[in-house]
């Protein structure tokens, strides 16, 4: 099987991040005398510029990017999907409006949209996922929408419609289920996104708050540090980057398996 | 007849990109005003006395009805005017404007280094398709898109500023001091492009001018350059101008990291002092920025491919 090894990663740090809070962990236990230790047999990552046992801290920051990455996409799926599934069936004007708001939404670069909304509503893990949900959903939206457009003149569909069925029926039981295939992959390449601009955010301080762990802090504490503990900064980094390699290949390997075109 | 057309297909566009303007602007006007959080209370902080509040709140305009705010606003950008800064009292205009060159020059250099890098790797992917050239550098692709920049940026430093002490650790000073944001802000869009123009190539690879021009006697170089590249522009140059979004975007985080004086690191700092106007300035000049140059982007299609005719 393809991707076998991506798999098993993306188990492992689903297993890590959910069973964390029952691990005998202690991210925010500071040992004064082992400030900046380098790894060693009892503390295999060594610990913190506070004294923190990193590892303990890698995996409640696992539990931050999971919740962010898996919450931002299901909160930006479901409403993208709602919303371009609406326009494109109804079509007309909601569809014209819907259109020049996605345009507007994709107007703004990358993660700029991202980092002004979290700056202003403040910081924390909620604030976080709504940020990344309100500049994530036009990519399902836009999605769904053509997805929509090219099926509901099918036959299957006109005669649903001639059978007497509503719309809400057509679109739940005629149309979705044709348009999931591409919603997976987007959403599968969605969780990596996800995970990098968690760890942006809370890199920018715009994120998740101390003492709470996300990768994104540990980087950011990590490097006024880095020439005496460089290990503070390369273990979260090697977690974020293991996590989005091994997410895409998935994406990669679910969009060869559900034969999805382009991105 | 036909500049007829034409005049028409660029009003056209001109009046949606009109709309879409005003909605960005509209969007970031909302931003501000709409979420909770006052940078009333931030400027003060939370022991200041109501009337201290209230001073300050009809000095900066705040205490007038939404609808007002919003038309004032919109005039002031008709006047190219973006405001004051609640914490510098300067004219957000003017310190867009000392920021500006920092940022242009990392992101041009940024997308010279992309384009240099995935241009060479992704053609000689496509001619070498399944050999191990090919496999390394899609490799190195997919590791390029994996590395967020806030980590690649502070590994170049360890390994180029500290270590080795080629290249000064942040700031602005010289070219040298360029070297290393620019990389790292480039590493992503290089990425991206390599499988973009690999794909483009593999694609035109086996059209039957390919054949022709190798038939007539042309060497593999020249056949690659001369014949596939130039047909694999067009998906190539799309690519660029919508991932230069990617690009502004990132240098947001590359400057924080680099301490490069840019509209990104302003951003970040304005963000912190809760100074709404110049939050407001950053992201509508990176957003129109950006719409600025996918227009230009399309414009320049028929050239690129003149198979399609001028728009």
């Amino acid at each position: 099987m393809r991707g076998r090894f991506s798999l098993a990663l993306i188990a492992l740090w689903g297993l890590a991040a959910l069973v964390a809070p029952w691990l005998p962990l202690e991210p925010d236990r500071v040992d004064l005398p082992r400030i900046l230790e380098t790894p060693s047999r009892e503390a295999w990552l060594g610990y913190d510029d506070l004294g923190r046992p990193v590892l303990d801290r890698l995996l409640m920051g696992a539990r931050t990017a999971l919740l962010v990455g898996f919450g931002v996409v299901v909160v930006a799926a479901l409403v993208g999907t709602l919303i371009g599934a609406v326009a494109g069936y109804l079509g007309g004007w909601v569809d014209l409006i819907v259109v020049r708001v996605i345009d507007v939404f994709l107007a703004f670069p990358g993660i700029l949209l991202a980092i002004a909304l979290a700056g202003i509503l403040g910081p924390g893990l909620g604030n976080v996922v709504v940020a990344l949900s309100v500049v994530g959903w036009v990519g399902y939206a836009r999605l769904v929408r053509a997805q929509v457009l090219s099926l509901k003149e099918r036959e299957h569909v006109l005669a649903a419609r001639a059978l007497g069925a509503g719309h809400a029926r057509i679109l739940w039981r005629h149309l979705l289920p044709l348009a999931l295939a591409p919603v997976i992959v987007e959403a599968t390449f969605g969780v990596a996104s996800a995970v990098i601009a968690e760890a942006g955010l809370s890199f920018l301080g715009l994120g998740v708050q101390p003492p709470a762990a996300s990768w994104g802090t540990m980087i950011r504490d990590g490097v006024g540090v880095m020439l005496v503990a460089p290990h503070l900064v390369l273990a979260p980094g090697a977690a974020i980057v293991l996590v989005v390699l091994a997410v895409n290949r998935l994406g990669d390997v679910l969009r060869d398996w559900l034969d999805v075109r382009g991105r | 007849m036909r500049t007829a057309g034409v005049v028409e297909s660029l009003l056209t566009r001109l009046a949606s990109a009109v709309v879409v303007v005003l909605g960005v602007c509209s969007l970031v006007f909302l931003l501000i005003h709409l979420v909770p959080g006052d940078p009333v209370e931030a400027m003060l902080g939370e022991g200041a006395r109501p009337a201290d509040r209230a001073a300050l709140r009809a000095a900066l305009g705040l205490d007038r009805p939404l609808g007002e705010q919003y038309l004032s606003y919109l005039g002031g950008l008709a006047r190219l005017d973006l405001g004051v800064s609640f914490r510098e009292q300067r004219p957000v205009g003017e310190m867009l404007a000392e920021r500006i060159p920092a940022t242009l020059e990392l992101t041009l250099v940024a997308l010279a280094i992309a384009l240099l890098v995935a241009i060479p790797l992704g053609v000689l992917a496509a001619a070498r398709r399944g050999g191990p050239l090919d496999g390394g550098a899609m490799g190195l692709a997919l590791l390029g898109v994996a590395i967020p920049n806030f980590w690649l940026g502070p590994l170049l430093i360890l390994v180029f500023s500290v270590w080795l002490g080629w290249t000064p650790v942040s700031g602005r000073a010289g070219a040298a001091s360029l070297i290393l944001p620019a990389l790292t802000l480039g590493t992503g869009l290089a990425a991206v492009l390599t499988r973009m123009v690999r794909s483009s190539v593999l694609e035109v690879l086996h059209e039957d001018y390919i054949r022709t021009a190798r038939a007539k006697g042309l060497g593999p170089l020249a056949v690659l350059w001369r014949h596939a590249l130039r047909n694999a522009w067009l998906p190539v140059l799309t690519l660029v101008g919508l991932q230069l979004g990617g690009l502004l975007g990132g240098a947001v985080i590359t400057e924080t990291v680099f301490a490069w004086p840019g509209v990104g690191s302003l951003l970040i700092d304005a963000i912190q002092g809760r100074d709404y106007p110049v939050v407001q300035g950053c992201v509508l000049l990176i957003s129109l920025a950006y719409l600025l140059v996918n227009g230009l982007t399309e414009l320049l299609y028929p050239w690129v491919d003149p198979r399609i005719g001028p728009v």
